[in-house]
């Protein structure tokens, strides 16, 4: 089969995967299993998928960690062989014959092979080396690949020295020396920021449009799914469903409302809307709340809601692709109606007063009632400027975000406000403190929760909850109510005696955070708190983080992710080390509004203002 | 503060019995190092391949032939009959030594002429061939002692009346054996020590250490305590073994014994701490450990007399940790030393261990971020 | 051409990567000089105490002999009991004692006896002391012989021949046996680190679903790390025979060759590690422990294989170090003496053989 005649049947045939037309399927899995045994435990991570795809468009595939992409993925390329069923690419079944597969396809792994001590010209030379691109063809197709990247001005730049959305473009164009007939892409898009992200989109596009090559591509970010021509979602190692991304979000048509209530502050309307029959999912988007109903009438739910909420104001909105997942995930749990967390607990949010107590007033600062301060702080690493002249306030009981890609400098602050790393210039206040300098005990008033949920793993639920609590220097009865509480609250009691390790994804979380609550901290720090579990666990992760805020707790969170900044009071909009905006969501997006962009999300506004750094550096 | 810094220790004991790869490295070098330092590594000498020419067929000649090949340290595996082959013999290491007795053998020993008798020695070995040529004349001089009571020769005018203190069989296992515990003792505590922080740092729980109330001091202690414990533990199970597996006699008190235990492993510990608050990854102080042991290893006298090295390097491996304690087991063990006696190896251990605690401590602060 | 294009991106690798180079100069280099200073079990001036209870010319005679020995620093104690506390103290090593009624017995009753007590921790060391004192004896007796005319000489005269050193320069051996010991480290080392490099930083999933083969990418990876040990191995050479002076009597050709097959071996070993552990602190680890004490202990650099227990015996067959340590102690000391070097090359070679073989077959283009 050759590349054209499959680009043609490809134009021909319809959208979607299971009605493709037979002769344009690039991929055929049949009831395919795949499963990893570790430590006499085995674990199901691809379970009976049958999926027939079809070749001329890009295909997602979608789902959060631990889904089972990457094993998808390895499976269609033949580094892993399925434990049962049969995988057909290009009509060529892989167990059987990889190398006749891998001849005619392209792979990119998570984190692709680019050798960081070579240049980006020297990677490339490897690569066609190795796909074996004939050296008369090379310097055209060089010049082609540089002019999509965008990458030509760095040419004798070591790899390892790019920025993260370069690597990712430069990993990417390794792949595309030779045009293959099929491109695998596992998360081409993680870590890496907003206008990277777009341009590494339009360069897939373009390829699809002018190439006729197939792409299936794996990402956890659900808003990326609306830009596939279809969509494969996995979840648990199972096929959830495959179909375009307009049949996903058909489903939840007419269910999609924005509402707001002036007088009952968005997490109170969240909370209460949350817990109302007929509210499949309620999420703050803004100074809103974002609903999705169980019924399509609206005209059904509306009148229950303004009942319960006399100041409600409900507008209808277009749904979104995460909105069908939701419903989807919710529906097969058979739970459709509680907008409480699935098959994760039964257990209800607690007591705002139950779980934290009124914070104890902190020494007066000099930010008022701000409880942090940070002014012209600055972190130099050698020439390389981190963190530049960063100046912000927190204020007691906010929810305040740091946001931006890998690399614009939001761990290093986040570092330098936990007292992990000292700044090189300006001053910095957390609860009146400087925590790198403070006496030992006004750490204990921070709680603190590190990027993929820093765990003992070796140690069971238990003896991690007990080393923290002491480490925090609780003791006697306390000690005992608050470990007690954690297991119970956080529904860890039936897995205690497990090692942390082997825990589900969803569940290190909630150990990680219920042990950074353990000491009742009056300020939170997450870092990166939601990345790579579900919508589920990540809602009822920031019902818990709602619930500390409404106690005033205040919480500083960094993210890449732009839902979650939508959960925020206040967000800091970080890129190379400086900040670009301050402001709550919505008026960071009211900035952007313009023809351009009647009803801009945050990443529109996120595009807009790196944009106007760049010209603004430029000049 | 005590109960967080327990808290620390029991999680980190916890850790390292609870991971696999801890595991390994606590239980299986030990064991395979006990049983081949135990039985592999022995200067002592047996089975050496002896060759034979003897063309003076007399009852004397066999009777030296026969001393040789009676022995349990010569094993004959050749006759030799043309001379022009010995070369080859030694050249191809057939035969580690050859016994050339000349054709006028019996016939000068009879007329009270000294008899010519020839070893040739393999010396690519020369701690071998000096060991060698030692047992050889050991039983030369047996015959001419025999001889010359039988055929009532003239005595020599004096001999050599030798005999070992403290190993009178000159047994190289309980020289081998009691620096075993020195050895692995500082494998093992150093391993576990080193690859602690790294190991937090890795796993990025370290950052979450550093933010609870727990003070640097206290992380500090937490974390050296866990590599003292086992590095005590497991120098006592090395010790029960030499005793009562190897046979080793331990003439003097355990109070000295621990006491020079104890430093040791508080020196061990605080090296292992200053190389963990350097490296950031667990390779890194596996590298460091490693560049740490070997020379340390290699100039403690373990394996090699320190009175041989280099003047210089003498007094270099003052600063050796192991040097000191491996003289103060060995001392222990056979000679039945004494706390006092042991003195001058005792405060060079204490030195090191508060020099190395301290600097660990500053570059733990340094380095925390 | 792609094995081509690998070898470039090795060699770019390597040159910008100062870790593998230095793992492979200086490391040896460090090692080397650390044993080779630190290790040597040739006792020079060992400290004796030498109690003469009645002096006169016949004691005067034999201590002037000790005296004159470069391999004793006698000094002179009072009683016995005096020197029995130096020994326990460590101050001497041994003690030489002429008893009061030493020259009478010699003339009325011979053989006096000279009592010799060696501190006998060291076994090993102690052997080698009493040797000496045997020397000095002998050299004694002689002496008596030609001046007195009176004293018998041994019904036996043995003449001693050590053959390849006859210093019996403990260094002279050691060294070329650290050589073999360093090159097992520095090769296993230098390839399990670097392909279980490519495992961590996940460039290996990125090179398994391109064209090459497993063999295209084993050969490019064998090959810059050959050149480089090569490159150690002549540095550690070099060191040996300029600072060491460690006589060299074989043919360079010889020891190409047996470098090239035993870094074979070494590499191939290092290959199959990094193929099964895949990430570099198992590698690291495997690494130290498979080679490095074997190659300490098992390759009869320093303990006599032919006096170990026939199970151990057995195990050192499957060290490569131990047929290397052969064949350079033969090279550097006696010369090409091919009866030794062949079979120990054959040796070699099938290692080398196995080792890759299997390293290819682990290295499957497959990631279960």
């Amino acid at each position: 089969m050759t590349v054209d005649r499959q680009a043609e049947g490809a134009r021909r045939s319809p959208v979607g995967a299971r009605d493709a037309v037979t002769d344009a399927t690039v991929l055929r899995l049949e009831h395919v299993t795949r499963r990893f045994s570790a430590k006499g435990r085995t674990v199901t991570a691809l379970d009976a998928i049958d999926a027939e795809v079809s070749g001329g468009a890009v295909i997602g595939l979608i789902g959060p960690d631990g889904a089972g992409k990457t094993t998808f993925l390895r499976l269609c390329t033949g580094l892993l062989q399925p434990d049962d069923g049969r995988i057909e690419v290009l009509g060529t079944d892989v167990a059987r014959d990889p190398e006749a597969v891998r001849a005619r396809i392209g792979y990119m792994p998570q984190r692709f092979g680019l050798y960081e001590d070579l240049t980006v010209r020297e990677n490339l030379e490897l690569y066609a080396d190795l796909q074996g691109v004939a050296p008369d063809e090379r310097a055209e197709r060089r010049s082609e690949l540089m002019h999509m990247t965008g990458l030509g001005p760095f040419l004798a730049r070591l790899a390892g020295r790019l920025s993260g959305g370069m690597k990712q473009k430069l990993g990417l164009a390794c792949t595309l020396v030779r045009i293959p007939e099929l491109l695998f892409l596992d998360e081409p898009t993680v870590g890496v920021d907003p206008v990277s992200r777009r341009e590494l989109w339009q360069i897939i596009d373009h390829l699809v449009s002018t190439r006729h090559l197939t792409v299936v591509m794996s990402t956890a970010y659900l808003d990326e799914a609306e830009r596939c021509r279809s969509v494969l979602l996995l979840h648990e190692g199972r096929l959830l469903g495959a179909d375009t991304p307009a049949h996903f979000t058909a489903r939840v048509a007419g269910r999609s409302f924005l509402a707001s209530a002036p007088d009952t502050g968005k997490r109170r309307l969240q909370e209460r809307l949350a817990r109302m029959p007929g509210v499949l999912d309620a999420t703050i988007q803004g100074a809103a709340v974002r609903l999705v109903t169980v019924d399509t009438d609206a005209a059904a739910t509306g009148p229950a809601l303004r009942a319960a909420i006399s100041d409600i104001d409900l507008r209808p909105v277009a749904p979104r692709f995460e909105d069908g997942f939701i419903v989807m995930l919710k529906t097969r749990a058979g739970m459709a109606g509680t907008a409480t967390p699935v098959e994760h607990d039964a257990v209800a949010p607690p007591p705002a007063s139950r779980t934290v107590p009124t914070p104890p007033a902190a020494p007066a600062s000099n930010g008022g009632g701000s409880i942090i301060v940070a002014d012209h702080l600055t972190r130099r690493f050698g020439d390389f400027v981190a963190v530049d002249d960063l100046s912000f306030r927190v204020d007691r009981g906010e929810i305040f975000g740091l946001l931006g890609a890998n690399g614009a400098g939001k761990s290093t602050t986040f570092r330098m406000l936990c007292g992990l790393l000292p700044s090189s210039a300006g001053e910095l206040r957390v609860a009146g403190y400087d925590l790198r300098r403070a006496a030992p005990a006004a750490r204990g008033r921070i709680g603190y929760m590190a990027q993929k949920f820093s765990l003992y793993g070796d140690l069971s639920v238990l003896e991690n909850l007990e080393f923290f609590s002491a480490a925090y220097r609780l003791s006697g009865a306390r000690r005992q109510a608050r470990i007690a509480w954690a297991l119970e609250d956080f529904g860890l009691g039936a897995m205690r005696d497990g090692a942390s390790r082997d825990l589900p994804l969803g569940f290190k979380q909630r150990l990680a955070l219920a042990c950074a609550l353990l000491h009742e901290p009056d300020i939170l720090f997450l870092d990166e708190p939601t990345s790579g579990v579900d919508p589920l666990a990540r809602r009822e992760f920031w019902r818990r983080i709602n619930a500390l805020a409404e106690a005033g707790v205040t919480v500083l969170v960094t993210t890449h992710f732009m839902e979650e900044a939508e959960y925020c009071d206040r967000l800091a909009i970080m890129a190379q080390g400086r900040l670009l905006a301050t402001g709550d969501p919505d008026g960071i997006k009211a900035r952007t509004r313009g023809a351009a962009h009647p009803d801009p999300t945050l990443e529109d506004a996120f595009i807009d203002l790196l944009q106007a750094n760049a010209t603004e550096q430029a000049a | 503060m005590w109960r967080s810094v327990l808290a620390l220790i029991v999680k980190e004991l916890l850790a390292i019995l609870k991971d696999t790869k801890s595991r390994v490295v606590l239980i299986g070098p030990p064991l395979i190092q006990l049983a081949v330092f135990g039985y592999a590594a022995t200067f002592d000498l047996n089975h050496v391949p002896l060759a034979v020419y003897n063309p003076d067929p007399s009852a004397a000649s066999r009777a030296l032939v026969a001393r040789f090949t009676g022995s349990p340290v010569f094993h004959e595996v050749a006759e030799v009959r043309d001379p022009q082959e010995i070369r080859g013999l030694i050249d191809s290491r057939q035969a580690s030594l050859v016994l050339s007795i000349d054709r006028r053998f019996s016939r000068d020993l009879l007329r009270h002429r000294p008899a010519p008798v020839q070893l040739l020695v393999d010396g690519r070995n020369s701690n071998s061939a000096l060991l060698v040529l030692g047992y050889a004349s050991t039983i030369i001089t047996g015959f001419d002692t025999d001889w010359i009571r039988r055929t009532g020769g003239r005595q020599p005018p004096a001999m050599l009346d030798l005999r070992a203190a403290y190993n009178q069989n000159l047994s190289s296992q309980w020289f081998i054996v009691p620096g075993i515990v020195a050895v692995l003792t500082q494998v093992v505590t150093l391993l576990v020590v080193a690859l602690s922080v790294a190991r937090e740092r890795e796993n990025g729980t370290f950052d979450q250490l550093l933010v609870t109330p727990m003070r640097q001091g206290e992380i500090l202690l937490g974390k050296g305590i866990p590599g003292l414990l086992v590095g005590v533990l497991e120098a006592t199970v090395i010790i029960l073994a030499a005793v009562f597996w190897f046979k080793v006699p331990l003439r003097g008190g355990l109070l000295p014994l621990y006491l020079g235990l104890l430093l040791f492993v508080a020196a061990v510990t605080g090296i292992g701490l200053m190389i963990s608050s350097i490296a950031v990854t667990q390779q890194q102080a596996l590298l460091g450990a490693f560049l740490f042991m070997v020379p340390s290893i290699i100039l403690s006298g373990f394996a090699t007399p320190i009175a041989n090295m280099p003047s210089l390097i003498q007094d270099l491996t003052e600063i050796n940790p192991m040097r000191h304690f491996l003289s103060i087991v060995r001392g222990v063990f056979l000679e039945g030393a004494t706390t006092r006696s042991l003195w001058p190896h005792l405060w060079p251990m204490a030195v090191v261990a508060a020099v190395s605690l301290f600097a660990a401590a500053w570059l733990f602060r340094r380095r925390s971020y | 051409m792609r094995v081509r294009g690998l070898l470039r991106k090795e060699t770019l690798q390597i040159i910008r990567d100062p870790s593998s180079l230095a793992i492979a100069f200086l490391l040896p280099a460090f090692l080397l000089l650390i044993f080779g200073y630190g290790v040597t079990l040739d006792a020079r001036h060992v400290p004796v105490a030498v109690v003469v209870e009645r002096p006169d010319a016949t004691t005067a005679s034999f201590t002037a002999e000790l005296d004159h020995s470069p391999f004793f620093t006698a000094s002179r104690f009072a009683t016995i009991g005096a020197a029995q506390a130096a020994l326990a103290s460590h101050a001497v090593t041994g003690i030489v004692w002429l008893r009061a009624d030493f020259t009478r017995r010699l003339h009325s009753a011979p053989p006096a006896p000279i009592g010799v007590i060696v501190n006998g921790v060291d076994a090993n060391d102690a052997r080698i002391v009493e040797g000496y004192l045997q020397q000095v004896w002998a050299v004694w007796i002689a002496a008596r012989l030609r001046t007195t005319g009176a004293a018998a000489a041994p019904p036996i005269d043995v003449r001693q021949r050590v053959l390849f050193n006859p210093a019996v320069s403990s260094r002279d051996y050691l060294i070329p046996g650290l050589i073999a010991m360093i090159m097992t480290l520095t090769g296993a080392l230098l390839t399990a680190l670097v392909i279980a490099r490519e495992w961590e930083r996940g460039t290996q999933e990125a090179l398994m679903v391109t064209r090459a083969t497993v063999r295209e990418i084993l050969l490019a990876k064998l090959l810059p790390y050959f050149v480089l040990g090569m490159g150690g191995m002549g540095a550690s050479v070099l060191i040996a025979v300029t600072l060491f002076r460690v006589p060299f009597e074989g043919s360079f050709a010889a020891l190409t060759g047996a470098s090239a097959l035993f870094l074979l071996a070494a590499l191939g070993m290092g290959l199959l590690i990094s193929a099964v552990a895949r990430n570099q602190f198992v590698a690291g680890q495997i690494a130290i422990i498979a080679t490095f004490l074997p190659a300490f202990i098992l390759s009869g650099f320093v303990f006599d294989i032919g006096s170990m227990p026939l199970a151990v015996r057995l195990i050192t067959h499957l060290i490569a170090a131990r047929y290397f340590v052969s064949i350079l102690q033969t090279l550097f000391l006696a010369g090409d003496v091919w009866s030794v070097l062949l079979p120990n090359a054959l040796a070699l070679a099938l290692m080398a053989a196995v080792f890759l073989g299997v390293a290819q077959r682990k290295a499957r283009k497959r990631l279960d």
